[in-house]
């Protein structure tokens, strides 16, 4: 039980997560507002991305954690990518196929 | 009945770090299914948005940005003071643990009473899905999807939360109990991934509900090479 030492992030770690995620935010709704066209989603996407990565990895200590729940976090990234990928493959596609119009 | 000894250890365990490991797996393995759950959901919001762009945009200008914008900093914030309890958490300090634990609690009810206050204006103005769903004068249309999604995926989000707030006051009695200590505080850390996770959710839901229809052009249409 002595081997046990709890990791304890930096207040300053913290502070500058929490910073990110403000700035995150309040750059999501002005880019919202500029007109990138198609672009317009995959960069609020990539915004947030970048948030809920800061989250998992500082808030959620995982990068702190063992290598097998880094595993088990990022498998549940890669099922939701799976999911979307054969989802859209599906109804993405359909008017590339004019008979099943 | 209880196995569990003076420091918290239950008896299948080695020793406190593998009980630890034990949980914080666990914790995750529910929270993956949990991202696959919400995934289901925004899945479905995928295709219908690709399915009628023009509809989304449409309805997404209904809801109301500043609120939104309001709930996603009221909701950073718990995730922040979440953070602090588990670190106070970690030094043994409970009476911080309470503290920030409260504050956790409180943002948390902020947002649920903002969430009040956006359904019953959706309620007001005929946006609920349904019989009486109305629109810019038009009764029915695609904007219904919209909505239904919208109150499906803000729902399920606030039920998290609602069982979070459930889960800070366990937090909050532990901590007034003293239960918390350097070598065992597991408890209120799996609470902490799990409040963290539901911010996660909502950092998508903000610009995916509230800010699709704000610039004009929509990715939708130009995914399938529609319009």
């Amino acid at each position: 039980m002595s081997s046990n030492h709890p990791h304890i992030t930096p207040l300053k770690t913290y502070f500058a997560v929490f910073a990110t995620l403000i700035v995150g935010t309040w750059l999501t709704y002005w880019v919202a507002y500029k007109d990138f066209g198609w672009l317009n989603t995959p960069v609020a996407m990539a915004i947030a991305i970048v948030k809920a990565g800061v989250v998992v990895l500082y808030f959620m200590h995982v990068k702190w954690q063992s290598k097998l729940t880094m595993m088990f976090a990022a498998g549940g990234f890669i099922w939701l990518f799976t999911l979307f990928a054969f989802t859209l493959q599906d109804y993405w596609t359909r008017d590339w196929m004019p008979i099943y119009k | 009945m209880s196995s569990v000894d003076a420091t918290g250890l239950a008896h299948h365990f080695e020793d406190l770090e593998q009980q630890r490991e034990a949980a914080t797996l666990g914790m995750w393995a529910f929270l993956v299914t949990e991202i696959m759950f919400f995934g289901g959901l925004f899945g479905a919001y995928v295709v219908y948005r690709t399915m009628y762009p023009e509809a989304w945009d449409n309805a997404s200008n209904q809801l109301d940005v500043f609120l939104g914008a309001v709930n996603t900093t009221v909701l950073i914030g718990s995730s922040l003071t979440m953070a602090l309890a588990v670190r106070c958490a970690a030094k043994g300090n409970n009476k911080q643990v309470a503290g920030f634990t409260f504050l956790t609690l409180l943002l948390g009810l902020v947002f649920l009473g903002v969430k009040v206050i956006e359904y019953k204006h959706k309620w007001d103005h005929h946006l609920m899905p349904g019989p009486h769903f109305e629109l810019n004068g038009v009764v029915g249309g695609h904007e219904q999807i919209f909505f239904a999604l919208y109150f499906a995926m803000t729902g399920m989000h606030a039920f998290h939360m609602i069982i979070g707030a459930g889960l800070m006051l366990w937090v909050i009695i532990k901590a007034l109990r003293n239960d918390y200590t350097p070598q065992n505080h597991t408890h209120v850390e799996m609470i902490g991934l799990y409040w963290h996770f539901v911010d996660i959710v909502w950092i998508f839901l903000f610009p995916l509900l509230y800010l699709l229809g704000k610039h004009g052009h929509d990715i939708a249409g130009a995914a399938t090479g529609g319009h």
